[in-house]
């Protein structure tokens, strides 16, 4: 009887997709058996345990983050000043507007020199650190590789400026670019290069690579922590075997250290672009409103200055469009096969 | 590479780390609220007295917020106690985010009934009024006053106040609660130890400067990351020099406003400064505190300021320092306006939103700040002028606050209001102060920088997301 049974199941034709669809919400007990022996019930149950697993974290990231978002894309169709309940559709003026407008090119520029630069500085600084922290040092007894000479005291003053709230970090920094007792033009009066000391660091055109330090700065500890912990899981044998074969310190670095810290400099990479496409922080704390604009900052003085809260929006959905763009981008690009030690 | 149909824990992180990314903080967050909106019940108005000529019903509770700024709160409070001594029970709170604290509540139409919208993060008040939500103040200013009844408010207010408060039109939607004068602040210490008189004019100021320049001391400094701090002596100097009507003119955006021969004479005359190297060096990089600090030190001699410099600078002002403030000084006896004409104005705004609950309880309450008695005590308690005239008389005041009475008094009629900081806050502050900016840093001419105001305001006359008013 049982064998008879089986046989007309297994003979019977494949579920349909709206059955499958329904058989996603159902619990496995009351999931039909048509369904069940289907060739993409595997499939269908593997996820269907993740979503019901994840759905309280997804609900809420569906209230608190996906609908805030798919709003923003309405207001930004709109002239909505941000101060009313009242507003008007006004269609793709908004985005027309912002095609037209010198300033938000200005900011945007700005803001996509920091993301490439930033990135590229901050991660070598971060990259030739850790190496040295941790295979750079002399070859001492017994060890294949070894830091630099008090490394690990390094390591903690790295870490400094993470512990400082990001605000604080931009009002040390404009007191240190502050033109009449800052300690950089002090610092150049001291030795020598009076001719470099500037009047305003930070409202005129060297403002942007003022604000590149101070954010290359601020993070560079934090990834010569990370890259620090990726280079230590690295086995010292593989060091120990270049090293028998005659490697020195750069071909180490290239051969060995580099790509097996890939994934981690990968995953920073798109951190520390999202972390200079921000910069809200420090330019709007360090350069004075005539000075330069990125586009966070740009944004916000719309929103809030000029009351223009759906110019506004219409902005950080292009915000939103490159960072989107910029994650995609350096996902596929650095695609790579995983090594596995 | 793991490209299975297993979606194993590494794959599983790695979408979701990507969905992470989406979660960038937009706007949006702020906007989620926008189309919310309930209707908050209206207190009932009780019967209109001569001692209450608004008909606060005396059973409601009246809802105040405070910026919590340089002048504090403690003022408010008093006010308050005197409020609930005759009428409901008063909910006090302060905040220095008005605008992220209060335009929620806006929106949702429940607002506070009396709001001191300042600071930095003020709410835009030309905007909220386009949008009908705040109180017509016109019945505050045809009721009697405090402390006279045949005397309306309208009448015990300084000139310039009910202005600041107009928006293009005769109705007047704001009350600045403290009077400020602008002019060029300096010491009268560091004059007299050079041995020389507050220039009048600008030959005088130049032989001034020169003086000062050979014992080491700069003639100006200024807040080089807020330029527009020099639109505080700039204004009414091309005011002085052309007339009232070249500076209503700019306010008005008409074309070629800037191209003024009052401008470019005013103009010409501060790239002068800069050109002979009377201004202090670093100034276009310090900010307002810095400027402060190195006049305070004797490091230079003027200031282009406000009233409110000798509360801020309060710490670092030498006991023998001697503060005092004179109008912008003039350019030569050719000017259209005497030397005694100042800028003078109402500063740090309050008003009533339309929806507050308890309207007529907000319309006294700003009646009593109007009191003689409050008015004296906002004084004593901050050393400003207030709204009020004639309420610090007698009073004993610290020497700026005197020099600056002593200056408004001698101004008379004189006054110049320029509405371009105020109607126009992006034009005031980041184009034409970045124009000066620029100017006074020696980087451009004064053709290039009238040139560059020129288009800005032209820019802001074309530009429809941007609401204009006109001088009535």
């Amino acid at each position: 009887m049982e064998a008879h049974q089986r046989e007309r199941t297994g003979a019977s034709p494949p579920a349909s997709t709206t059955l499958l669809a329904v058989a996603f919400f159902l619990p496995p007990r009351f999931t039909p058996e048509r369904v069940r022996y289907d060739r993409r019930y595997r499939k269908l149950d593997q996820y269907r345990f993740i979503s019901w697993f994840l759905a309280a974290p997804l609900l809420i990231y569906a209230l608190f983050v996906i609908s805030p978002f798919v709003q923003a894309f309405f207001y930004s169709l709109t002239d909505w000043s941000g101060n009313s309940a009242t507003y008007n559709f006004t269609g793709f003026d908004n985005y027309e507007r912002l095609w037209n407008d010198d300033k938000f090119r200005e900011a945007l520029g700005n803001s996509v020199l920091l993301l490439v630069l930033a990135p590229l500085i901050t991660l070598a600084l971060g990259l030739f650190f850790a190496f040295m922290l941790n295979a750079g040092g002399r070859h001492r007894k017994n060890q294949a590789i070894s830091g630099v000479f008090g490394s690990s005291f390094y390591k903690i003053v790295y870490f400094f400026p993470q512990v400082l709230s990001i605000a604080i970090v931009a009002v040390i920094w404009a007191r240190i670019y502050s033109p009449r007792s800052g300690a950089l033009n002090e610092g150049l009066g001291v030795v020598g290069l009076d001719s470099w000391r500037q009047e305003d660091w930070l409202g005129g055109d060297l403002a942007i690579w003022c604000v590149l330090a101070v954010l290359c700065w601020s993070f560079v500890g934090f990834y010569v922590v990370l890259f620090s912990a990726a280079m230590s899981a690295i086995p010292r044998e593989i060091y120990e075997a270049s090293l028998l074969d005659g490697a020195g310190r750069a071909t180490t670095f290239f051969r060995i250290t580099f790509p097996l810290t890939w994934e981690t400099i990968r995953t920073g990479w798109i951190y520390m672009g999202i972390q200079a496409l921000d910069a809200f922080a420090l330019v709007n704390i360090m350069v004075p409103e005539h000075g330069m604009d990125v586009i966070p900052s740009y944004l916000y003085e719309k929103a809030i200055r000029d009351a223009q809260a759906g110019y506004a929006t219409a902005i950080g959905v292009v915000l939103f469009l490159v960072t989107l763009v910029f994650s995609v981008l350096m996902m596929r690009l650095g695609r790579r096969d995983r090594i596995e030690f | 590479m793991h490209s299975g149909p297993y979606l194993n824990r590494r794959t599983l992180m790695r979408r979701s780390a990507a969905a992470g990314l989406l979660s960038l903080p937009a706007v949006g967050a702020l906007t989620s609220c926008a189309s919310g909106g309930g209707d908050n019940e209206e207190v009932e108005r009780g019967e209109a007295t001569e001692n209450n000529p608004f008909g606060v019903n005396a059973d409601a509770e009246l809802e105040v917020v405070i910026f919590d700024g340089g002048f504090g709160d403690q003022y408010a409070l008093d006010a308050e106690e005197i409020y609930s001594g005759s009428y409901g029970s008063v909910e006090h709170s302060k905040t220095q985010e008005i605008q992220s604290r209060l335009q929620p509540r806006m929106v949702q139409g429940d607002p506070p009934d009396v709001i001191n919208n300042s600071g930095a993060e003020a709410m835009d008040i030309a905007a909220l009024i386009r949008n009908d939500q705040v109180y017509d103040l016109t019945e505050l200013l045809d009721a009697p006053s405090l402390d006279d009844p045949d005397v309306t408010v309208r009448d015990t207010l300084m000139p310039g106040v009910i202005e600041m408060g107009q928006f293009g039109s005769e109705t007047m939607w704001r009350l600045n609660y403290a009077y400020t004068v602008y002019g060029q602040w300096y010491s009268q210490t560091a004059l007299d130890r050079l041995e020389v008189e507050y220039p009048r004019t600008w030959d005088e100021m130049i032989a001034v400067c020169e003086k000062a320049r050979q014992q080491g001391i700069a003639g100006w400094t200024y807040a080089g990351q807020y330029p527009y701090y020099f639109n505080f002596t700039l204004y009414p100097f091309i005011g002085k020099i052309g007339g009232a009507d070249v500076l209503r003119a700019i306010d008005n955006l008409e074309p070629n406003a800037w191209r003024h021969d009052a401008v470019r004479a005013a103009f010409e005359a501060y790239h002068e400064l800069t050109a002979r190297g009377f201004v202090l060096q670093g100034s276009p990089g310090l900010s307002h505190e810095e400027s402060q600090d190195e006049w305070n030190q004797y490091n230079a001699l003027f200031i282009p300021n406000g009233s409110w410099v000798e509360n801020e600078s309060r710490e670092n002002t030498p006991d023998d320092f001697r503060m005092a403030v004179g109008p912008p000084t003039s350019l030569d006896s050719s000017d259209a306006m005497p030397f005694e004409t100042l800028w003078a104005s109402g500063s740090e705004p309050f008003f009533v939103p339309a929806q507050a609950p308890n309207a007529p309880g907000g319309l006294e309450f700003l009646r009593i700040m109007l009191g003689r008695e409050s008015a004296r005590n906002f004084t004593s308690l901050v050393s400003s002028l207030t709204a009020v005239r004639g309420a610090s008389d007698g009073m004993d005041l610290p020497p700026g606050l005197t020099s600056a009475s002593e200056v408004l008094a001698a101004a008379g009629d004189n006054l110049l209001l320029p509405r371009l900081p105020d109607w126009y806050r992006q034009l005031n502050n980041e184009e034409i102060g970045g124009a000066i900016a620029a100017m006074m840093a020696g980087d451009i001419e004064p053709d290039e920088a009238i040139n560059r105001c020129q288009q800005a305001a032209d820019a802001t006359a074309q530009d429809d997301s941007i609401q204009k008013f006109q001088h009535v």
